[in-house]
């Protein structure tokens, strides 16, 4: 492996640190933005209000002061609860927000409004007559959103989910911030100390880069897989 | 008679959009077997009573009676709905639909949409529905089909399938919603052969059409409708050949 003056093996763990931030918090904005498109697109007012709030707030407001508020604002507030458990209940327990954690979930819930609007989008381009049928045809709700919403509803979203992922990569690197020790920090460190920028940020770099390319050719794939019987009718001519 | 329920029966069905009563009380009763045609212009209201049966449309009064169930309503702020959506469910799986726009899944393919509600619905064994789908695509003429996704085949062809897809379901009764309204002229010929076959062999249909040959020759029971309430109703030899108001006599006059 490369030493580059010793700080190879630190570098590597922070890239690993960085793609394990980008990809959990990936799955938790995946979720949210399902749940947002779902609460966009009900009847409820209650959840649709809710969820205009959110994207509204997240959309409003800087990535590093929501960050930056969670991560030293969480701490107060769960330290408020554990203290009123404590008196309450004489419950003693204490929770640690860390550095991972508060990076993950800032940047899932910040996604998680981008991705809402992607899917809300993607949802109202599925054809009405499509979910009829799956009615029509005695299919309950959660079927006809597993069988027939979702995969049809993919096809349209996948560009944009692409979109975001790749800005949501590029966003970890604002967990250097808070003290966790991504590739970026790490990096950092070692240019402060060896005076080497280059030596340093490009292979980081390389790294954000190489990541992006194997997202673009996954994301290629699952749009491969949801555009079977979309394509383009010279695909066809059989 | 009395041991066997009726497939289809709905009594006294209203329908308003907002202001407007677009269905003004109709019933109707299939008998198995029957093949009851809806006839009228544009706006009579036959398509929306149609969407009553399986209640893609909820009817605002009347009864819906399905193989001896009664779909029971309740009254909410939203208007009036079915208690219980299970019960709705199950009553879908047995009226099969085909609709004016095929609606097949355009993400699967054909023996795949053919299978899909009789694995995930009726919960089929993949292997018994694969081979019934064959036979039923090879009755349509579409075995060698069978792989092609929807946008794949012509207007014929996907509707051709969509009725592969409802037979599948072994339904009680088969309700058509204008199948061949959005077809090319020279591909009508095939959906209604296929259509015909259906009613000789003792199928229970409902059929909205325009195409008054297949009413005159397949049906047991012509309804005339007009602004939501029955004009006509009898035998084709009585309705359509010797009709009484003065707007059905103009509704069938030949249009040129």
């Amino acid at each position: 492996m490369i030493d580059l003056q010793g700080y190879g093996p630190r570098l590597l763990e922070g890239a690993l640190v960085t793609l394990e931030v980008a990809v959990l918090s990936l799955l938790l904005a995946l979720i949210l933005g399902l749940l947002t498109a779902s609460a966009k697109l009900s009847r409820h007012w209650l959840f649709h209000r809710i969820a205009t709030l959110y994207t509204t707030l997240i959309r409003g407001v800087p990535d590093l002061v929501l960050m930056l508020l969670l991560f030293f604002g969480g701490q107060i507030g769960v330290n408020m609860f554990t203290d009123w458990l404590y008196y309450e209940f004489d419950v003693d327990i204490f929770i640690n927000i860390n550095e991972f954690v508060a990076g993950v979930v800032t940047i899932g819930f910040i996604f998680g409004a981008y991705m809402g609007e992607t899917f809300r989008g993607a949802f109202l381009a599925v054809e009405s007559g499509q979910i009829e049928a799956g009615r029509a045809y005695g299919m309950s709700n959660r079927l006809i959103f597993r069988r027939i919403q979702f995969p049809q509803m993919m096809r349209h979203a996948l560009p944009g989910l692409g979109n975001n992922w790749m800005v949501l990569l590029k966003t970890t690197a604002l967990v250097s911030v808070i003290g966790l020790s991504d590739m970026v920090r790490i990096a950092a460190e070692a240019t402060k100390a060896t005076h080497e920028p280059f030596l340093f940020m490009i292979p980081v770099a390389v790294v954000y880069l190489l990541i992006a390319s194997v997202s673009e050719w996954i994301v290629a794939r699952l749009q491969k897989h949801y555009n079977a019987g979309f394509g383009e009718a010279d695909e066809w001519n059989n | 008679m009395a041991d066997t329920p009726i497939p289809l029966e709905v009594r006294d069905i209203t329908k308003r959009f907002g202001d407007t009563e677009v269905l003004k009380g109709l019933s109707l009763k299939a008998h198995k077997g029957d093949v009851i045609t809806l006839i009228g212009a544009s706006g009579s209201g036959k398509s929306t009573f149609l969407r009553c049966m399986n209640l893609l449309e909820q009817p605002n009064e009347g009864e819906l009676i399905v193989h001896g169930e009664n779909i029971t309503f309740k009254t909410t702020r939203r208007g009036r709905e079915p208690v219980d959506w299970k019960q709705v469910e199950r009553i879908r799986a047995k009226l099969s639909m085909v609709f004016q726009s095929f609606n097949l899944w355009a993400h699967m393919t054909l023996l795949e949409n053919v299978i899909e509600a009789p694995t995930h619905v009726l919960g089929k064994p993949k292997r018994e529905a694969i081979a019934h789908a064959r036979d039923l695509l090879d009755r349509v003429g579409l075995l060698d089909h069978a792989d092609y996704y929807p946008a794949q085949m012509s207007g014929g062809q996907q509707q051709r399938g969509a009725i592969a897809r409802a037979l599948a379901m072994d339904p009680e009764v088969m309700l058509f919603d204008e199948p061949t309204s959005a077809l090319d002229p020279e591909l009508v010929g095939d959906v209604l052969k296929v259509m015909r076959d259906l009613a000789e062999e003792g199928r229970t249909m409902i059929v909205v059409t325009h195409e008054m040959s297949f009413a005159r020759d397949v049906s047991s029971q012509v309804i005339y409708l007009h602004q939501g309430m029955v004009e006509e109703v009898g035998p084709p030899k009585e309705v359509l050949d010797n009709p009484q108001s003065d707007r059905l006599k103009q509704f069938l006059a030949p249009k040129h």
